[in-house]
């Protein structure tokens, strides 16, 4: 199904492609066309680092970029085609773990992809570079939605990869009602069909927003009041899942589920019974930025990796393959009628602004959080301490034995 | 309960093993003749994610990198792991017992904590400029991470079997007028044979599967565990199964195919032995 929908989209990139190409040439400088699907601007110097020999070392999320998996177009060797530089693209699972990766000193990179909060957790620790935007003309073609957000105010460190919402999918022919809020996944008529983040960040964002608190705690006092909310939830939910969500929500296992609005659009393909609501009280916001460690040794090559990503047929390519949205207003134009005005990929005005974005955390919060989530997680209302207890006697016991054991076979060998 | 039922219980008992044993194995092969990515729903039948498989840059070096790894490293550990076991097979009992105990270590160490101190290790000689401009991080790291844990199998595979040899055979070669190295050659060497290789496939496996060590000392680069690892924020590609069942095919036929061949040596031994018997009770 999924195929489908990319086959018709492929489709109409290339009727607005040629479209494009029949007329663009009187206008602007020659495209330099890197392979049929990809065409870039012919105004930058694309080749000036052609015989120095690099590689960039690339980190992104994994399945986070179009590379020729899938049918998809495989923009990272049409860079390598188009410029001569070569890609060493690497891939990781949460942007703790890049974090983790980038403090421990095992690894350089050249381009990473972190979300917001991560993005100015690293500005603030001085681990990103200062970008050149001389060297990022296709900055320019960015939305102006998508910039200046709290994380990297004058977007002096990050350039938007891709945005999305968080949002509850439900499948409309379990529920009675369409939900519109947050609260119904407390409503006890779905007990037991309920599925949640396994993240603490996305969770608590879900239950703060519930109480109509901000989703980036000021104190450790309001991430407890929080998470209290969490634990009444606990009984009624399935389970804490991460890409779970797809098969259970698919196979109708589960009534609610909060996820990803790209990851949702790719679900309703599969199954149409589903549908995605933005909860009225309000979303999380989320940007994946482009940024450049300042431990780099190729600063300006990445920079030019970073302008190619931006170049509207390459990021038509990418976020086809991806499906999340596009802050490139030129590639949101090429895009189908169907997902151009979709309420889940491109939600209103009034949507976004009720949506919040992720801030970095002080210390204290950010680990009072992630202390109370894991107590969460391990809280059961009904108390299972006496299993502790029971371990622990058996362990006593074991040893108690093993020693007896021992003794006694010394005791018969002495004689 | 009679005989019937006991045979009965034995058999549903061991269909129930091997159920767990086997049936994750059969559903993902299965999985990966699937056409639509999902993971519950049969949709229909196709190629596809094998012929895309063999398409996916990314897989394909993180899997060609793997290999390489695993085959470089466990010859190397094996080589290091047998000369060491001849070493210390010729130490005093102390001094033995002590070195096979701190050998030991590593293995029975959580290997998060192995990984973890070898990237200290590795970052500390970093900064004593050891690997130049580029930093140290790559194959030089995961080269000698994979050499350190592989080490201890080695010894603790081939230790045993040595220590089974009779000495007094290898006395005898030297008595015939073999040089030490002559009878090291001919007469050790294959009799420890079957504990190398099987020492040396222990290694293969154990590097092909890791995940932690490679993860803390692998730099930019990528091994298969680690680029699986880092497609659960979406949905692991169906290439994954593709990849899976091969490698699962291929080992089943190594194993197949080696047992095969030792079921026939073994018999051609027996009969061999068993003619000579005769041919000697028949003078």
């Amino acid at each position: 199904m999924k195929k489908r929908r990319f086959s018709r989209l492929t489709a109409l990139s290339l009727a607005v492609l040629t479209v494009a190409v029949l007329t663009v040439p009187a206008l602007a400088a020659e495209s330099i066309e890197v392979n049929e699907d990809i065409s870039v601007s012919g105004d930058y110097d694309w080749t000036r680092f052609a015989d120095d020999n690099i590689t960039l070392n690339v980190y992104n999320w994994g399945l986070y970029i179009s590379d020729g998996d899938d049918d998809s177009v495989d923009i990272l060797s049409a860079f390598e085609k188009l410029t001569g530089i070569r890609v060493n693209y690497t891939t990781f699972d949460s942007n703790e773990s890049l974090y983790a990766k980038m403090r421990s000193g095992g690894a350089s990179y050249d381009v990473i992809i972190p979300s917001d909060y991560m993005v100015g957790k690293m500005a603030a620790e001085g681990m990103l570079a200062e970008l050149n935007f001389d060297n990022i003309p296709n900055f320019q073609l960015i939305g102006e939605d998508y910039l200046g957000w709290d994380f990297d105010p004058d977007n002096t460190y990050s350039v938007p990869y891709t945005w999305g919402t968080t949002g509850l999918i439900y499948n409309t022919t379990l529920v009675e009602e369409p939900p519109t809020s947050w609260a119904d996944m407390w409503d006890v008529q779905y007990a037991g069909n309920i599925l949640m983040f396994n993240n603490s960040r996305d969770a608590y964002a879900i239950a703060a927003k519930k109480l109509g608190l901000s989703l980036n705690p000021a104190s450790v006092d309001e991430v407890e009041e929080v998470m209290e909310e969490l634990k009444d939830q606990k009984e009624l939910v399935q389970a804490y899942v991460m890409d779970e969500i797809f098969d259970k929500m698919e196979l109708g296992e589960a009534i609610l589920a909060p996820y990803y609005a790209g990851d949702a659009l790719t679900m309703i393909d599969d199954n149409p019974d589903l549908a995605f609501v933005h909860p009225e009280e309000g979303v999380n916001f989320f940007v994946d930025c482009m940024c450049i460690p300042a431990t780099s040794k190729h600063k300006e090559a990445a920079e030019m990796f970073i302008n190619y990503m931006c170049e509207p047929d390459v990021g038509y390519c990418n976020i086809d393959y991806i499906g999340y949205s596009t802050p490139i207003t030129e590639v949101w134009e090429m895009l189908d009628d169907d997902l151009k005005y979709s309420e889940i990929a491109y939600p209103s005005d009034e949507v976004m602004a009720k949506a919040e974005v992720f801030d970095t955390l002080p210390d204290e919060v950010n680990s009072a959080l992630d202390s109370q989530w894991s107590e969460m997680k391990s809280y059961d209302a009904e108390g299972s301490g006496w299993m502790i207890l029971i371990s622990l006697a058996l362990a006593l016991a074991l040893s108690a034995f093993n020693i007896w054991r021992k003794v006694r076979r010394k005791w018969r060998d002495n004689y | 309960m009679n005989k019937r039922q006991s045979r009965l219980l034995q058999r549903t008992y061991l269909v129930l093993i091997f159920c767990f044993m086997y049936l994750p194995i059969a559903v993902m092969i299965v999985f990966s003749f699937n056409e639509s990515k999902s993971r519950a729903l049969w949709t229909g039948f196709t190629l596809d994610w094998y012929r895309s498989l063999f398409h996916n840059d990314m897989i394909l070096s993180a899997l060609a990198l793997s290999l390489v790894l695993a085959l470089v490293s466990s010859i190397i550990a094996t080589v290091l792991g047998t000369l060491a076991t001849i070493g210390i097979n010729s130490m005093g009992r102390k001094t033995q017992l002590l070195i096979n105990n701190i050998s030991y270590v590593p293995v029975v160490n959580p290997e998060i904590i192995t990984g973890v101190s070898l990237m200290l290790l590795f970052v500390m000689a970093q900064h004593f400029g050891i690997g130049g401009e580029g930093g140290v991080f790559g194959w030089p790291t995961l080269m000698i991470a994979h050499i350190t844990f592989n080490v201890p199998y080695v010894i603790f595979n081939v230790g045993p079997k040595l220590r089974q040899l009779d000495p007094s055979i290898y006395n005898a070669a030297l008595d015939l007028g073999c040089t030490p190295k002559q009878a090291f050659f001919k007469v050790i060497m294959p009799q420890l044979t079957p504990a190398i290789l099987s020492a040396f496939l222990i290694c293969l496996t154990y590097s092909i599967d890791d995940f932690m060590i490679s993860y803390f000392n692998s730099g930019t680069m990528q091994t298969l565990p680690i680029a699986i690892y880092s497609m659960t924020r979406k949905k692991v590609s169906p290439e994954i199964n593709a990849l899976s069942s091969i490698m699962f095919i291929v080992i089943l036929a190594i194993i197949l195919i080696s047992n095969h061949m030792d079921s026939r040596q073994y018999r051609k031994a027996q009969t061999a032995v068993r003619t000579a018997m005769a041919e000697e009770g028949g003078q």
